[in-house]
This record gives C-alpha cells, structure tokens and sequence, in this order.
C-alpha cells in the first residue's frame, strides 16, 4: 500500500508536469506587452473580437485592416512603434469580459472593438471603468450609445439607420407593397428587423407576413409555407449569412419571388455560395462601405495594400477596422500617449477615412448616417453606392 | 393562428413528412443501437455528418455540377447513396471499436460510455471542422426541383417524394431483415437478454458491429438524401437534427425500428403544424411539450418499445 | 481496443484513493476540520496574480477562476446530487441556472430588488421549476428521463428567447451589482467592492457559497436522504420493494440539484450583469455532466476536480485554440476507457464497479429479463391473473 501511494504521487507528479510542460506555446495572441502606458518604449494598442469559433471571419476582417494600419504606421520613420494584442472572445460576450481585464492588465492604450453587439455590452463597461478608449468598426446595436459612455465610440451608423434605412429603400426605391419581414431569433437579427417592421409600418407598407427562424435548423419549410400564400413583393432577413443562404434558397425553391432583402450580416461571400443561384438579385445593406470597387484613389490603395498582404480582397468591416486603428494611431503620432489623452483626441477628431469621414457625436456615435446598398449580380456582390444613388436592376 | 394553420395544412403535412423521414432514417440508427446497448448514441449524429461530406465527396469526384435527369440522376443518386452509406457505415463500425466496445468489455456504466459518445462527437465535429472549414458547404444542384403537383397549398416535389418512399422502403427492409435473417434474430435475441443469447451461441461482438453497421448505413442514406434535399452541410450539422432524431426515436417507442420511423414522421409534422399555429420560433417548444405530454400517458412511446416486437 | 487495455493493465493505477481513504478514516475530528480550514483559506488565495500568471497566461486569472472555474465548480456538485446521488440521468441542468440567473436579472432590473433579497427567491424559483418539471417526468425511467431534461433545457432558453418579458434574444442588462462595502480591505484587496474591473469579490462569494453548499450536501448524504438516494440508485424497485419512497426522494435530489444550479445561476448573472438566452446552451449541460462523471460521480472531491479541469484547460490552452475542442472530445474518450469510474470515484463506487455494476446504478435501463417487467405487457394475461403478477413469475423462472 505504501508502495502503491507513493507510486500514485510520483504519477501525479509526472502528469502535472508533462502537462505543464506541454502548454509552452503562446502563439496568437502573446502574452502581456511589455510597454507601458506611457513613456518610452512602444505602445500597445488591442485588437477585440472573434478570431475562431463560428462568425469569426468578421472579426478577422476587422483584424487584418488593423494590422495593416499598424504596419503601415510603424514603416515610417520617426514614429512611436505600436504594437498590436489580438483578445480572441470568440464573438461570446462572456469570454470577452474575462479578454477585457487582461486588455486593461496589459496596458493596452486603445481597444479596436469589441467586434460584436453582444460582446460590447459586457467587455465595454470594463473600458469604461478602466478608462480606455474604444472604437467599435462593427457592433451597430444602437442601445450601446445610450449608456452614457464617455470611452466608447463607433465608426459606422447603427442599426437604428439601418433598419428604417432599408425598410424606406424598400417602400421606395423597390416600390414593395407587401412585405414579409423574417428575423433569426438573434439580438442583431431581430434588432434589425424590428426596426424594418416599424418603419414599414410608418411607410404604409404591409407587413403580411411575420417569423423568426432558428438559423441552426436545416428546414425553413415553416416560414417559406406562411410566406407563400401571401404573394409578398419583397422579403426581408434580419440575420447573418448563413441562414440567409438556406433561406433564400428554400424560398425560391418554394416558389416565393419577391425581392431579398437583408443587412449588413448577409453581406459576406458566402451568402452566394450557400444561397447558390437564388442569391442573385438580393439587396444587402450596411452602414459600412465597400473599398471594392471604388473610385477614390486612398481608398484604391488601401484596397491593393490589403490585397498584397492577406491575398484576398478588403470585406465586410475591413475598412471600418482600418480607419478605427488610424484614428488611434493619429492621436499617438500627435503626442498623446496615455489612454485618457488618446480619448480626448480621437473624441474630437474629424478624419477622412477610406470608409467615410469619421466624427463623432458627444455620445460616441458616429456623425453622419449613410446607409449603403450592395446587389448580388451574376454571383458577385456589386456595390450599388449609398441608399439616395442606389438603383437595382430588378 | 388557427387560420394559418388551416391555410397551410396540406403545405405543413407535406414538408412535416418530408423532414418527419430524414429523422426517421437517423432515429432508427439510435433506436437500434440503444435496443440492443440500452445506449445512447450520442455520437450517431456526426456518423450521419460524415455521410453527408461522403456524398459530397461522390458528387466532387464525378464531377457533377448541374442537374442530371434519367439514368444520369439515378445513376448519380446511387451513387451518392451507396458511398454515403458506405462512409456511414464505416464510421459506425470504427466508433464502436474505439469509443465503445472497451467500455463494454471493462463492464463500464452506461453513464461512462454516454460520456464518451460525447467525446466522440466533439472529437469528429472538430475533424471536420478543422479539415473542411467551419462555414457551410453546398452541394451543386444534382436534381431538378419540379413540383409534380399540388394538393391545397402544398406542393408535392420529387425530391420530398424521394425522401419519404427511401425512408419507408429502409424501414421495411430493415424490419424484414430484423425478424428473418438470422442475424437479426440475433439482434433481437441480444436485445431481450444478452447473457441468454450469449449461452445460446450468439456471437455479441458481431451482433454489436451488425447493429453500428446498419445504423451508420442507414444516416448515410439520411446524408445523401438531405444532400439532395437541402444542398448544403457543415461540420455541426449532425448536432440539432440529432438531437431531433433521438427525440423521435423516443417518442416512437425507443427500441422499436417501426416507432422510429412513425416517431420521427410524427415529430416532422408536430413541428411543422407548430410552427403554423404559434410561429416558428416556438416550433422545438412544442415538440417538446408533446414529447413530454405523450410519455406521461404513454411511458414507453407511441409504439411501445422492444426491439424484439418489431411486428408490433 | 486492445491497445489501450493492454496499457492499462501495464499502468497499475496506484490505490490512491484507498490509500487516502483509509488514511482518512483514521484521522480524528480535529485533524480533518483543520485541513478544510487550510483548504478554503488556499481556495481564497487563490487569485493571486504570480498563479494566474502560469495557470491562465491569456486570460485574467481572477475573472477564470470565477466563471468558468468557480461556476462550473458549484453547478457540478449540484449536479452530482442529481447524477451522483440519486442516480437519475439529468441532460438539462442547463435550465435552473438559466432560471436562476434570470430570476435576478428580472427582480434587479425591473422591481429594483437588492441581491441579498433576490437571492433566497432565486433559488426558491429554482427549486419550484424543479419541482414543477419533476413531478410529471421523475416516474419515467432513465433514459426518457434523460432526453425530457434535456427538452426542457431548451424550452427555458428558447422560451427567454421569445417573450418580451425576458428581454427576448437582447437578455437583460444592466444588472446592478450587490451593494458593495468599498472600505473593506483584507491583505491590499476591497474584498467588498462588487464592481466590473475587480472579480476577486464575486469570486470570494462563490467561494462562501461553495462552503455551505458542500457542508449541505455533505449533511444529506450521511442522513436518511442520503442512504435512501444511495439505495435508489443501485436498484431502485429493490428499494421500493424496502419500503422507501422512491419516487418522494427522487423529487427531493433534483429540487436540491436545482437550488444549487439557480444559486449559481443568481450570483452569475450579478458578475457577468448581462445575460442573454445564448449563455445557457445545451452543450453547458453536457460540459458539466462530463465533469461529474469524468471527476468521479458521487465523489464531492472528484467532481470539484473534475468541473475545475473541464473549466481550466481550455482556457489554458488557448495558444491551441484551433485544437481545443479536439483534443477535449479526445480526452474524454481516453479517460472513459481508461479510467470510465472517473478520476476520484468514490470508495462505495470503486467497490460497485469491481462488482460489475458498473458503480453508477444502471440509470434505469437494466437489459434483459428486468427490463421486461417495465414494458407495457400487450398479450392478453392466458389466466385472470393480472399482467404485473405473471410478470413476476416469469422473471422468478428465467432466474433473473
């Protein structure tokens, strides 16, 4: 027996050790930067947002414009280096606030995120706490500005243009008469197609036809047999793009031949690839812009730049992550150096970014409310320009 | 609400049935494994993923990209069906091996081997997730979609018609195989009492594997045809249509290969007439609420259970 | 697999428990109250910065060690009452937490309630939620069991998904914090300011509620609840045939399992103070079921174990990000045929299962001639005898 204990301990022993031994690597995401928040030595600046996990290709758009941003900045000479820490939350808003303590025990000076709406409500009180400020380049949840946060700030209008913005480009623009508005049962989905409900409503725009889909299921048959019979001129989705694939392909399958209509969600690649050729024809909005495709030649550069580096071309938030991290970098090269001096600054900036000029209102918002419609045409998604230039072919 | 539901009855019924068959082919999957190992399979539900990314496979290595129609489709349909079942039955087979038979043979509890069935499927989840991305991958479009007819406002479609005969057609050759084969006798045997039919020269291991073999066969057919049905997979799609699946194995009388199927059509309709009268987002609410309300008047399922009264 | 059977008889899994068991056994009153004393001051120093620095490198040590850690801690001794004690196969335990958490988050949000008072409500909903679904569906055997719990699981999220009431998909937020003491300091920390930036706090609660609960559960086992859990578990119609009532008891484990998931469920949503329907998915509940059984179901040690290695290695390995969820599911696998009575079984286990039980009770889905006697007879009786009693005579004959 006493051979057998401590035979137990030595095992015990060599497990914990292996196991810590085997846990080594720190690759993505690094450990704490050693720069301080002030003084010499290089800054930090964080990057939040998912990088793995499901909907993670947003984050890493949003990621890649950042680091091309610091890239570009450290290039040149004479400047501050700054350096990026990328917080995986995995798009969950509780990881995230266990990511925004180690951001605030890291010292970073500057947040580029929470990518997320629902990652936001938990990490940013944590910001604001703490003091950093923090520019979202996606998370349009529009209750985010009405928490009195002095930190927070965001680069692209929120849902409350959005909505009312695509349900006006609907009355108006497509001339719908009836409508059926879906949402995916999310706090973005059905945020978003709330407020296409009640802004139809104040159109004179008949809503026929209500429901909510679970994006995880495989059949929609539900929802394409109550919107069927209603014979609607359009359809619109709140929801992101992998149940805007399926959906809209069971829909036209089914037989419904109104316009689709969705937000900025849907707008990624493979919404065609999934929705195949039922895709062709949908409108999809967003408050972002596309650098595709552009006739601005800032914005042609950035687009090659983000080319060269990442192989692939600038998508959804790309541009938005890329100007967030500018504007920090601005402050920074102005002198600015501790979290509530860079705050000061970026607060009262106005800079011509290359998604759209950047100011903000006292509450953080972003002035101004451009709301920009893309077509998918022959299975490619072609920007149509913003919703009062906007004409699509059907 | 109930107008709704009036208006869209036939519709409902004819898309309940459609998704009712796909459950019904992976609830017999479960039911039999569970007659035989009082076991749930927790990780059936990837079998029937990896049948999916088989027949997609099949479609990608003939080349297909537009639909087919006469002996191209059939032969194309085949095809997709027989690798997917082949992959399917593969898995099934390799799972028992590695995650279940040491259990069985170290007399573990059950409640370990359900603990490893969840390792299992997080472990093949990943596989695939890792291997082929974690967003949605489509099928080309191997078959026409033409509506045949229509019945009220449902619309009567090849491919729904496809789904369902399939299913029939399975349950009835695995009911006929179940009651005369003779290693069906031994999984019945197994069934009812496993120290028994060991006495009398049923040989377990093989009944085991036999049992895992049709199961996976049977999701790969389920794969195929959800292949040519919904044209897309992804790596978690086993997950909620597995879940689903057991839930009509349940309800249909766990063990019972008929109940399986019964239980699997009557949850595709439940959910569909749910959806029309409360709305979708309340549709799984309702399946389970029925769940609940039928096992409390009838604790062992619509059909009752044993796998060795399949003749029920 | 033969391979891994082989190492397996190679490996002599030293005695470690019995050894320590018999240890135990021998120490007198003094000497065990002394080692929890240590142990509950080493659980409050825990969040110190020089561990956290090596136990979760990317992640801030104190916030892990509230949620997932601590969480995940309470939820597995709860559910052990459940699984471990009663012997009753819960997939749904999801649900109390999501009930307790949103019973907080609606009394603090919309009747202005402080924590302390919402508190013992939260745990009252909690227990009447298990109540309410025990009721109808404890009387059914295991494995429906199984698949009901976990149906209902999801009815509570999906239902706080749809109604207004609970916020819909958006949850509810803010959730104020508990009244805090700022003046409070122990060794450097404010040991009473519950705020956003700090979750040492919360953490020292949890760890306080920890205590009572173990010091409950502990009370229970060793009482007539327990001996009757225990007795339920093994064989359930030997017990009733004993004259325990099975059916009374079995409501009594999972309401207690209930409390315990909404008091985590309470002190969850006061930290995290936003919760929506998305916090409590289903695979929450398979996670803290494979922390029971993978630490040793019925074994309070063991399932603290375990809950706090399912909590803490994903987050340790998050450099692996890609390969966490993998080398999970694989670890599982592993560990179950390795060592499939868990990492710290219980003595009375370790004894069942070298009885061939497999030291978990059967979880109601006995095969063979006992399984007959559950199924519905559908042939007609050949004498007047009623069905339940030719039943009876035909296991007697089959020797079963």
């Amino acid at each position: 027996m006493r051979r057998a204990y401590s035979r137990g301990l030595v095992a015990a022993a060599a497990a914990s050790a292996l196991l810590l031994s085997a846990c080594g690597g720190n690759d993505n995401g690094g450990s704490s930067g050693g720069g301080g928040s002030s003084g010499g030595g290089t800054l930090s600046i964080g990057f939040m947002g998912a990088q793995t996990g499901p909907n993670a290709q947003l984050g890493i758009n949003i990621s890649n414009g950042v680091e091309l941003a610091l890239e570009q900045h450290n290039a040149k000479s004479g400047v501050k280096q700054v350096k990026l820490i990328k917080y995986d939350t995995q798009g969950d808003p509780t990881q995230a606030t266990n990511q925004a303590k180690k951001a605030v025990t890291d010292k970073v000076v500057a947040i580029v995120g929470p990518a997320f709406s629902g990652e936001s409500k938990t990490a940013d009180p944590i910001f604001e706490e703490a003091g950093i400020p923090n520019v979202s380049p996606s998370a349009t949840n529009a209750l985010l500005a009405k928490n009195g946060w002095k930190f927070w700030h965001r680069v692209l209008a929120n849902d409350d243009v959005q909505g009312p913005g695509a349900a006006d480009f609907l009355a108006k623009t497509v001339g719908a008469k009836t409508v059926a508005v879906i949402d995916d049962q999310s706090d973005y989905g059905k945020g978003l197609a709330d407020a296409v409900r009640k802004q139809l409503a104040t159109d004179g725009v008949k809503v026929a036809v209500n429901d909510s889909i679970n994006p995880d299921a495989s059949s929609f048959a539900p929802t394409v047999n109550k919107v069927k019979p209603a014979n609607v001129d359009a359809v619109y989705f709140g929801g992101y793009y992998s149940a805007a694939g399926k959906l809209v392909k069971q829909l036209r399958d089914g037989g419904v031949q109104g316009t689709f209509m969705s937000g900025d969600g849907t707008l990624d690649a493979q919404f065609i690839t999934g929705g195949g050729a039922a895709a062709n024809g949908a409108l999809l909005t967003c408050t972002c812009s596309s650098a595709v495709g552009s006739s601005d030649p800032a914005v042609q550069k950035f687009a090659s730049d983000y080319k060269a580096k990442f192989n692939v071309d600038p998508a959804t938030y790309s541009a938005e992550g890329f100007d967030a991290a500018n504007i920090f970098l601005q402050a920074i090269d102005a002198g600015k150096t501790s979290p509530s001096d860079i705050n000061d600054f970026v607060s009262k900036i106005d800079y011509k970014g290359v998604s759209k000029q950047i100011k903000f209102d006292s509450n953080g918002e972003l002035a101004g409310n451009l709301l920009f419609v893309t077509e998918v045409k022959n299975g490619k998604l072609a920007f149509l320009g913003d919703t009062s230039q906007a004409k699509p072919s059907a | 609400m109930w107008n709704d539901f009036t208006q869209q009855f036939w519709s409902s019924t004819i898309d309940g049935l459609t998704n009712g068959a796909i459950y019904g082919l992976v609830a017999m999957g479960y039911t039999l494994v569970y007659g035989v190992l009082r076991l749930i399979n927790f990780a059936h539900s990837e079998v029937f993923m990896i049948g999916t990314f088989a027949a997609l496979g099949a479609v990608t290595l003939v080349g297909v990209d537009s639909p087919q129609s006469g002996l191209a489709l059939v032969g194309v349909l085949l095809l997709m069906a027989l690798i997917a079942m082949a992959a399917s039955g593969g898995v099934a087979v390799a799972l028992e091996r590695v995650a279940y038979r040491p259990l069985r043979k170290r007399g573990a509890s059950r409640l370990a081997a359900l603990i490893s069935a969840i390792g299992a499927s997080f472990f093949m989840q990943e596989v695939f997730a890792i291997w082929k991305g974690r967003d949605q991958v489509t099928f080309p479009r191997v078959m026409n979609k033409d509506v045949w007819f229509n019945i009220g406002s449902g619309q009567v479609r090849n491919d729904k018609v496809l789904v369902i005969v399939a299913a029939v057609v399975m349950m009835l050759l695995l009911d006929r195989f179940v009651n005369t084969t003779r290693l069906g006798r031994g999984i019945r045997a197994t069934a009812q009492d496993p120290d028994t039919a060991v006495l009398m020269g049923v040989n377990i291991d093989r009944v085991v594997m036999t049992t895992f073999l049709i199961g996976g066969i049977l999701a790969g057919l389920a794969a195929a045809l959800y292949g040519v049905f919904f044209e897309i997979t992804q790596y978690n799609v086993g997950f909620l249509l597995g879940i689903k699946a057991f839930t009509a194995a349940v309800l249909g009388g766990i063990g019972n290969i008929r109940g399986a199927l019964i239980g699997g059509l009557v949850l595709g309709l439940i959910e569909n007439y749910g959806a029309s009268i409360f709305g979708t987002q309340w549709l799984d609410v309702v399946a389970f609420s029925v769940l609940v309300l039928v096992l409390m008047f009838r604790p062992t399922g619509i059909l009752g259970e044993n796998l060795q009264r399949a003749r029920v | 697999m033969s391979a891994l059977s082989g190492i397996r008889r190679r490996i002599q899994f030293p005695d470690f428990m019995g050894v320590m068991g018999s240890w135990w056994d021998r120490t007198p009153w003094y000497g065990r109250w002394t080692l929890y004393v240590l142990l509950i001051i080493g659980a409050f120093l825990l969040p110190s910065s020089s561990i956290g620095s090596f136990m979760t490198p990317e992640s801030d040590w104190a916030s892990v060690l509230f949620y997932p850690i601590g969480i995940y801690v309470l939820l597995a001794i709860g559910l052990n009452i459940v699984v471990g004690q009663a012997g009753l196969l819960d997939l749904g335990y999801v649900a109390f937490f999501a009930i307790g958490a949103y019973a907080l988050a609606v009394f603090a949000t919309k009747k202005g309630w402080s924590f302390w008072e919402i508190l013992p409500l939260s745990i009252i909903i909690a227990a009447a939620a298990g109540l309410i679904l025990g009721t109808p569906t404890l009387r059914l055997r295991g494995d429906y069991l199984a698949i009901v719990t976990l149906g209902f699981g999801e009815i509570i999220r999906i239902t706080a998904n749809n109604l207004n009431y609970t916020g819909g998909p958006r949850g509810i937020s803010p959730i104020p914090h508990p009244p805090s003491r700022p003046n409070v300091e122990v060794g450097g920390v404010k040991i009473l300011r519950y705020g956003v930036l700090d979750a040492r706090p919360y953490y020292y609660l949890l760890v306080v509620a920890i205590v009572l609960v173990i010091i409950i559960v502990k009370r229970l086992e060793k009482s007539r609840v327990g001996r009757s859990w225990a007795a339920i578990r093994e064989d359930e119609d030997a017990a009733e045939l004993m004259g325990v009532p099975t059916f009374r008891f079995k409501i009594v484990s999972f309401v207690m399992g209930a409390s315990v998931g909404g008091l985590a469920g309470a002190i969850f949503a006061a930290q995290t103070t936003s919760i929506t329907p998305p916090n409590f998915p289903f695979i929450l509940s398979a996670l803290i079921l494979c922390a029971v059984v993978l630490g040793g179901s019925g074994n309070l040690l063991g399932v603290i174990l375990g809950a706090f290695l399912i909590a803490w290695l994903p987050e340790r390995f998050r450099g692996f990000e890609q390969y966490r969820v993998l080398v999970f599911g694989a670890a599982l696998v592993i560990m179950m045929i390795i060592r499939p009575e868990g990492l710290l079984p219980s003595r009375q286990r370790r004894a069942e299962l070298a009885e061939g039980t497999g030291g978990m009770g059967s979880l109601g889905g006995e095969t063979g001639a006992v399984a007959g006697q559950r199924v519905e007879i559908d042939e007609e009786p050949v004498s007047g005898h009623p069905p339940e009693v030719l039943a009876g005579r035909d296991e007697r004959e089959a020797g079963g």
